[in-house]
């Protein structure tokens, strides 16, 4: 048994956490979520560099072959810095659609471009991970989409769509295709661009296994939105460290009081567990694969419970400077925020752990 | 990451359930879920069993054969496919006392090799029973402070004072004990880890009733007992650094996430068994959702034991992550017992006897018990402070003058 990264994992991450303590600064993210675009190009290249992009498209379509925990390795950096780029959806969950559900001619359309990073997917998929919201669904009738699709992921800007409809079936839309509308939804996160899809009988190009992938593709994105959690988790409990070590007041820095020491203590040990959960999780999607739904929704709903904790916990810390803009903490709050609520929030994702357990109908 | 045994761990697995299967009529029909109930003196199958598995090495493993264990190099795989397999057979583990896991390893790390000979065997088999001679009516949380005094007489120490928080001083053999032998020197400075029996004249215990209802821990009282100098376990008046030794083995015994696990195992089953209205409480949703948040924080606590132990293998030094499982264990502990007893209802609060009782009322004793786990063996808010002081880097907390007394 060995639970842990091996050496090539660990020389993932740490050239990712190096490129990104580099581009990814604070200075920059604020500059791209001010401007409201959907990404920053110049992260978005390097990290294309490095193979972000490809990182789970198969080496025959250009991509690195690498599997879901090398994707957790990776988003969990994401997080820490914030990086204000798609991944979840278009590095992930869309790469896995079109392999485990689509034809290799459909592969062969696709892969290539995504793998270098010139064609980007969001994925349409929140009615069926999250719920239908605003009687939001998309309907497939003869070759053709009808209705709207809400909180698609990384699809403000995207090249093209996988979309479920709401027999559970997946999709592939272009992004021009015609009686297709994209309407940006602004979030509290302006790192990550989620958009609103309305199709009115709009030509699509429908993947043939669909129906059995949609669950693991959710599955796939809730681990790595828990990764993301973590190392923001992380790096909002290490600001709050240091933030403590330099505040002084009554004459000493506020770290030496036990108020404030305890409620580090309380996110550092609420955080150490949470990687289990997530690499466990990575690791049986390709090991034990029956054994994914439960392991994601574990590690989904018990991160995002530890998210929220630590999101107020480390701002607290920060006093009233932990509330302003110009700290920039709220960064990873608000990310911390929707990776709660995105792909289903912690009260359904438990639901469906106890439906898969038969402990309800 | 790869979760499978290797040929060697799969061949082991294979040996332990093999003689489970064997055996497993010979172990003793008690568990630590209901044993917490009524604290008493080992029964003889009790000891049997431990002695078995002493002899076929699934207990006290590594223990040198000159000192009557199994002589087994360390595995800590082996260890956790034994507690694994033990615990899918629903079968009694080799014990885990303070015996086992911390006078023990204290003596190995620190003991003369007239101590080792002597003490460990009987020790690791359960022929000797010892407790824990540490906290006292002023030092608890600052256990440095501790004031039993041995002075010197001739080749002997003659200690004088009292202890509290005692578990099993009633039932004990032995008690390995901290004494202040200098009592000049700074306080950390001054102590000596020292052991002697229970019945050395003018020890006096009195069980003190805990909360659920059981003499599980005492007041020691001690006048003029004398106690040979050879008692001391390491050097004089490094007391302290050999009862860290010993702290660090206790934390380690009270997170295990398998006794989690079979917590949780219980609550589900009640869960399942218990009906409210006529209809079972797995229907409903406010008590499945508590479920499953504790189910995932259990597995959490699981898989986080398993990247450990991963780590400790590679040889990586005690982190973050190890400083953690007291606080965390202990409380999803307390938790589970609460979602117990919150099923129960009116029914949860019946205790002692009755037709409806259910489990022997171990869901009551057990919320009350892990409670008190939470506060032993250094309280959590002693854990956060460990946590953040070396954990994260934090510094202490300022030592605060004494108060002037008005008029001196």
């Amino acid at each position: 048994m060995d639970f842990g990264l091996s050496e090539e994992q660990e020389l993932i991450r740490d050239s990712f956490q190096g490129s990104l303590s580099r581009i990814s600064e604070l200075d920059t993210v604020r500059q791209t979520a001010e401007a409201g675009a959907p990404m920053d190009e110049s992260i978005w290249a390097e990290l294309c560099a490095l193979g972000m992009a490809g990182l789970m498209i198969a080496e025959e379509f250009g991509g690195a072959g690498l599997g879901l925990l090398e994707a957790a390795v990776v988003a969990e950096e994401l997080g820490r810095r914030v990086t204000p780029v798609p991944f979840v959806a278009s590095a992930v969950m869309a790469p896995l659609a079109i392999r485990l559900g689509g034809s290799e001619e459909q592969c062969r359309e696709w892969l290539p471009a995504m793998a270098d990073g010139s064609v980007r997917v969001g994925v349409a998929v929140s009615e069926t991970a999250a719920g239908a919201r605003e009687n939001a669904g998309v309907t497939a009738e003869n070759g053709v989409l009808s209705g709207r699709a809400l909180f698609v992921l990384d699809g403000a800007g995207a090249n093209g769509y996988v979309v479920a409809d709401t027999s559970g079936g997946l999709h592939l839309v272009r992004a021009d295709a015609a009686g297709l509308d994209n309407v940006a939804l602004k979030t509290i996160d302006r790192t990550r661009a989620v958009c609103e899809l309305n199709f009115e009988n709009t030509p699509a190009d429908p993947l043939r296994h669909g129906e059995d992938v949609l669950q693991t593709v959710i599955d796939a994105g809730r681990v790595v939105l828990a990764a993301d959690s973590l190392g923001a988790g992380e790096e909002m409990l290490r600001q709050a460290v240091d933030y403590a070590a330099e505040r002084k007041q009554f004459g000493r820095v506020i770290a030496s009081f036990q108020a404030v020491k305890h409620m580090c203590a309380e996110m550092a040990a609420e955080l150490q567990p949470c990687r289990g959960l997530i690499w466990h999780a990575a690791y049986v999607m390709a090991q034990e694969p029956e054994a994914l739904s439960l392991a994601a929704a574990f590690a989904k709903s018990h991160t995002d419970e530890v998210g929220r904790f630590v999101a107020r916990t480390a701002t607290e810390v920060h006093g009233g400077m932990g509330f302003t803009d110009l700290m920039g903490l709220h960064y990873w709050f608000k990310r911390l925020g929707v990776n709660r609520a995105y792909l289903g929030s912690p009260e359904r994702v438990r639901a469906e752990a106890a439906r898969l357990q038969g402990f309800a109908a | 990451m790869d979760l499978t045994d290797r040929a060697e761990h799969g061949a082991f697995r294979g040996e332990v359930r093999q003689f489970l299967d064997q055996n497993k009529h010979l172990a003793p029909d008690v568990s630590s879920f209901t044993l917490r109930m009524r604290p008493r003196k080992l029964s003889e199958d009790v000891r049997d069993w431990q002695g078995l598995l002493v002899d076929r090495g699934l207990t006290s493993r590594t223990i040198p054969k000159a000192y009557g264990g199994f002589g087994a190099e360390p595995d800590i795989l082996k260890s956790r496919i034994i507690a694994d397999e033990f615990f899918a057979a629903d079968t009694v583990q080799g014990l885990r006392n303070m015996s086992i896991s911390m006078l023990v390893p204290t003596m190995l790390e620190h003991g003369t090799e007239a101590q080792k000979q002597r003490y460990i065997e009987p020790s690791i088999r359960s022929q000797l029973v010892w407790c824990q001679g540490y906290s006292e009516p002023n030092a608890g949380s600052d256990l440095a402070s501790l004031q039993t005094a041995a002075t010197e007489d001739g080749d002997d120490f003659i200690i004088n004072g009292q202890k509290i928080w005692t578990s099993g001083a009633h039932v004990a053999d032995m008690m390995f004990c901290l004494v202040r032998t200098e009592p000049d020197a700074p306080k950390h400075e001054g102590i000596s880890y020292i052991v002697f029996p229970m019945d050395t004249p003018g020890i006096e215990v009195r069980p003190l009733m805990n909360m659920t209802g059981a003499p599980a821990f005492n007041e020691v009282f001690f006048t003029d007992v004398r106690v040979p100098q050879a008692n001391v376990v390491g050097q004089r008046g490094q007391g302290w650094q050999v009862a860290n030794s010993t702290l660090k083995h206790e934390r380690g015994l009270l997170g295990d996430a398998n006794r989690s696990l079979d917590s949780l195992l219980r609550v589900g089953k009640l869960l399942q068994n218990e009906s409210l209205d006529g209809r079972p409480l797995i229907e409903n949703p406010l008590f499945r959702d508590r479920y499953i948040r504790l189910q995932a924080r259990t597995q959490a606590m699981r898989l986080h034991e398993m990247r450990l132990i991963s780590d400790s293998v590679k040889g990586k030094p005690r982190s973050l992550g190890d400083m953690v499982v007291k606080l965390l264990g202990c409380e999803l502990n307390h938790q589970l017992d609460g979602l117990g007893v919150d099923i129960l209802g009116e029914i949860g609060v019946l205790y002692d006897e009755s037709s409806m009782l259910r489990d022997g009322g171990a869901w009551q004793a057990n919320f009350m018990f892990d409670l008190g786990l939470i506060i032993g063996g250094g309280t959590a808010q002693i854990q956060k402070n460990i946590i953040s002081e070396r954990g994260l880097g934090m510094p202490r907390e300022p030592k605060v003058a004494e108060p002037k007394v008005a008029g001196a």
